[in-house]
């Protein structure tokens, strides 16, 4: 049986709707992301969850009970958010002791689960402090061991490393997935930064405008996005109009010159104008071969990005952009020069129509 | 959280009881003058009082004069401090803030002291002087509000760098001080001077004891002998005040990016 | 041209009379306003607290700091600090919630600037109309006493309330100190994070966990500040008083009033140490005001 089960969640403030019909169900020890731009209604789905919003409609079930209607005090859900909240004038062991101090906990006991969720985020010398005194990173993870401390059923992070140093939000966001794991518990992470959301989630919901467009493992929403607005959300995506020359082959006609794709047509019919696209890592500089698609194009501009170096690579009416990696015996090529792109026929994506469309 | 906005709104209503009901009692009592009817005859007489017309003038002269001398002594203090001396904003934020803990009182008193007629130097010689000494009286007093609106202004803006955009397009000293720096600290000069003008305009104790014919003592005076005058004055007094600070709040939102930073900023 | 030359050569060493010269060069730039202090602020009252320590031939003396103890002298302190005290912590405590309901009390929007206004202009009707507007009020004739009297057959006065008295003067003062109340504090209920409301929710927590545990300890430096702030206020007020009380009430502020216009107490330098004894409270309760107010400051941060 899920764990938390989601059923057609509605969200709206007066006029507006700001989630229409989400449907989710959630194992027990997943670690879900609401991955979308701002607005796209992630927060707003984590607050019904944790009980600070309403829902307009819908049902939130969390280990079978439905808790739609109780107050976030009744939940036992964890919250961690982006601006920490530690309470300012409580000592670190006491921010992390306080939902065992509400629970009326013996002294002892909230004593030795302070210590082992001091040592769990391996600060365990800063008891004392209080949260001022606590750079941003150790004050969220300050926050992480508050959430955890009172054992929750489910932990929601509402964009926790958002107001991080980048290093910091690396290192953190490794942590956060570690410990995670090591306790078991199904969490809930909104974030808008998709690198993120790649890196730690067992499945990641991305979001627009309130509507799911795509659940799926990273790899699934990276490699096969559902639709355009997935597909280049996530990731660099090059997008080439492009004919359907023969349907049942997979041929398509892309700026005059002859390719084809593994991928489905999804309906599309010969003589269809669809979207194509493709992943800047997918193609090489390789000569010709065999089972490969080759396109010809004029090298329009080079950005040395370190281990990586991106070209963009005009055809007729379109640029594509793609990576090579920074090899010192094999200099990138010159600008105007003419090159051959080379990528696989199972790279070439055919977006859905419909949603290309939109 | 329905019963907390009850709650609210009960609090609000024995507030604005207990704001609104002296006003009311004072109109009411200013209209008594006839016996048997309502009217403004208060009013009129205060309006057609000579004394009225001469203190509240010399009230409102020595307010603009305050604020001009404010002006000049704190916006460049201010901005010198921004730019060129961090380390003495400490020292400078103590001295505005004395005459708040100083009570206006004591301070005269000390003027009385130190500058009688026989003392190196007699401000309370003549009549003039002794203006003089008002105005940097009232001046001493509006420090607080004016330094305060005056450096939360030029903080938000980040004097420094916009002199030093100044200057590198080739502007001059008075350019730099009349074109980039008062137009950004507008609003906040413009709020301090506004509340300085309804401090000063009524104020009893320094213009009391210094002995000058200022609106304050003035309507002490007719507090001390008349009726109904006293309160068709402290009706006009209330307006008066209104007036100040409304115009504060049409100010203070004109530039809205340099509020909106600098009600970060505290 | 001249700024930025300046500024570089004040950093980099190497060059050090010039430095000197840079150095003071910079102080001028504030003498205009330190002359300025000093003669109308600074000296005016070190000449006054000298003075509470001088006998009349200006000789050294503490006879003037021992006078300030009979009495007449401290009942004049004593009732101030009663009328101080009771104006600032009940000013302190409506402002409180009257700052609440404004900033936190979901109430529609136009209701939170319309209050702030208004607090600026009640905060700076002190003085002299106030008192008219409290004697048209409550006094005995005033339209509240009317109206109690006519419609309730409640006379006030037979309670023994006079607005001339304690009460009165407490009541006619709250007319400022509520209002300075609400638009110190203001900010500072601005400051407490909703989502501090949300984490102890979410953390199992009630209303009264949340106020007992988090609100007050994080507002107290703020609240406590601001009634001492509110006390030294009501200390120093005379314009208020005098025009209500006229010298049928002898708070220091009068008492000193008096003195200055005819010697009441027939000795100059007392009075010097009447001035020093005002200045010393107000002192202290401002110097406990900015101490709370920057540990409210470093609580926030």
């Amino acid at each position: 049986m899920p764990f938390l089960e989601i059923e057609s969640l509605q969200k709206s403030f007066g006029a507006q709707t700001v989630v229409h019909h989400f449907e989710m169900t959630i194992d027990q020890g997943e670690f879900i992301t609401f991955l979308g731009p701002s607005g796209c209604g992630k927060t707003t789905i984590l607050r019904m969850i944790a009980g600070f919003e309403i829902p307009s409609a819908g049902i939130i079930r969390i280990d079978g009970k439905d808790v739609t209607r109780f107050r976030p005090n009744q939940r036992n859900v964890g919250m961690v958010f982006q601006s920490y909240a530690l309470f300012p004038n409580l000592t670190v062991a006491g921010n992390i002791g306080f939902a065992l101090k509400v629970a009326k906990r013996s002294t002892a006991e909230i004593k030795s689960r302070v210590e082992e969720m001091l040592h769990l985020i391996k600060l365990p010398h800063l008891a004392d402090r209080y949260p001022r005194q606590l750079s941003g990173g150790q004050q969220q993870r300050v926050a992480l061991a508050r959430a955890l401390a009172g054992r929750p059923k489910v932990l929601l992070l509402d964009e926790p490393l958002s107001a991080l140093d980048a290093k910091i939000r690396v290192s953190l966001r490794s942590e956060i997935r570690a410990l995670q794991r090591q306790l078991g518990i199904t969490s809930i992470f909104v974030t808008h930064d998709q690198e993120e959301a790649l890196s730690i989630s067992d499945r990641i919901v991305v979001l627009s405008e309130g509507r799911t467009a795509q659940i799926g493992t990273p790899f699934e929403i990276y490699n096969f996005p559902n639709n355009r607005f997935v597909a280049s959300f996530i990731g660099t995506l090059s997008l080439l109009p492009a004919l359907v020359v023969d349907a049942r082959n997979g041929r398509l006609s892309v700026d005059g010159q002859d390719v084809v794709t593994n991928r489905p047509l999804n309906g599309a019919a010969v003589g269809d104008a669809v979207t194509v696209a493709l992943r800047p890592e997918a193609i090489t500089l390789q000569p010709q071969s065999e089972n490969r698609n080759n396109l010809d194009a004029v090298v329009e501009e080079v950005g040395f990005l370190g281990s990586v170096i991106r070209i963009r690579a005009r055809l007729n009416d379109a640029v594509l952009s793609l990576d090579m990696f920074n090899n010192p015996n094999q200099p990138p090529p010159e600008l105007g020069a003419r090159v051959a792109l080379s990528f696989s026929q199972d790279d070439l994506l055919v977006l859905d129509a419909a949603v290309a469309a939109a | 959280m329905k019963s907390s906005r009850l709650g609210a709104w009960v609090a609000l209503a024995i507030g604005a009881i207990y704001f609104l009901v002296p006003l009311i009692g004072t109109f009411e009592f200013s209209l008594r003058m006839r016996r048997d009817q309502y009217s403004f005859d208060a009013y009129a007489i205060v309006f057609a009082d000579p004394r009225f017309q001469a203190t509240l003038g010399y009230s409102v002269m020595m307010a603009i004069l305050t604020i001009i001398v404010g002006i000049a002594l704190v916006v460049p203090t201010a901005y010198w401090i921004e730019l060129r001396m961090p380390k003495a904003r400490p020292l400078v934020e103590f001295i505005t803030l004395l005459p708040l803990v100083i009570p206006a009182i004591v301070i005269v008193f000390g003027y009385l002291h130190l500058y009688n007629s026989s003392s190196f130097l007699p401000f309370t010689a003549n009549e003039r002087s002794t203006d003089v000494l008002l105005v940097c009286s009232y001046v001493t007093l509006s420090l607080p509000y004016m330094y305060r609106s005056v450096d939360t202004g030029l903080r938000a803006v980040d004097v420094r760098t916009l002199t030093e955009a100044a200057e590198s397009l080739g502007a001059g000293w008075t350019t730099i001080l009349f074109k980039v720096i008062f137009p950004n600290v507008r609003s906040g000069i413009l709020s301090g001077a506004f509340l300085t003008f309804a401090v000063v305009v009524g104020e009893f104790t320094m213009a009391s004891l210094l002995d000058r014919p200022a609106f304050g003592p003035y309507l002490q005076l007719v507090g001390a002998n008349r009726a109904y005058e006293p309160s068709a004055l402290a009706i006009i007094a209330f307006i008066v005040t209104w007036a100040s600070m409304g115009l504060i709040q049409i100010f203070a939102r004109a530039p809205k990016g340099a509020t909106a930073a600098a009600d970060r900023t505290t | 041209m001249a700024l930025s030359a300046q500024t570089g050569v004040a950093v980099a060493p190497g060059a050090p009379s010039s430095i000197l010269d840079r150095i003071s060069w910079s102080w001028l730039g504030l003498a205009p306003f330190m002359i300025f202090a000093i003669l109308f602020l600074i000296a005016p009252t070190a000449i006054l607290m000298i003075g509470a320590f001088q006998d009349s031939a200006g000789h050294f003396t503490l006879v003037n700091i021992q006078n300030l103890f009979q009495p007449s002298v401290l009942d004049a302190y004593w009732i101030s600090i009663e009328i101080s005290a009771a104006s600032s912590l009940l000013g302190a405590a409506i402002g409180f919630l009257l700052a609440w309901a404004v900033v936190k009390g979901a109430l529609p929007g136009w209701i939170r600037p319309t209050v702030l206004t208004f607090s600026g202009v009640a905060s700076n009707f002190a003085g002299v109309p106030l008192a008219f507007a409290f004697l048209a009020t409550l006094g005995r004739v005033g339209l509240v006493t009317i109206l109690l009297r006519t419609f309730t057959g409640f006379d006030l006065y037979s309670t023994g309330f006079n607005i001339l008295s304690f009460w009165g003067l407490t009541l006619t003062y709250l007319y400022f100190q509520i209002p300075l109340m609400v638009l110190i504090l203001a900010p500072a209920l601005d400051g407490l994070r909703t989502e501090w409301r949300e984490a102890c929710d979410s953390l199992g927590g009630t209303a009264w966990h949340y106020w007992r545990d988090i609100a007050l300890p994080v507002l107290w430096p703020s609240v406590f500040g601001a009634a001492l702030l509110l006390f030294a206020n009501a200390f120093g007020a005379v314009a208020t008083a005098y025009a209500l009380t006229g010298s049928s009430l002898d708070i220091v502020p009068i008492v000193l009033y008096a003195q200055i216009r005819g010697d009441v107490l027939h000795d100059q330098n007392l009075g010097y140490a009447l001035a020093l004894g005002m200045i010393i409270i107000t002192g202290v309760s401002n110097a406990g005001y900015i101490w709370l107010r920057g540990r409210a400051e470093r609580g926030r941060a």
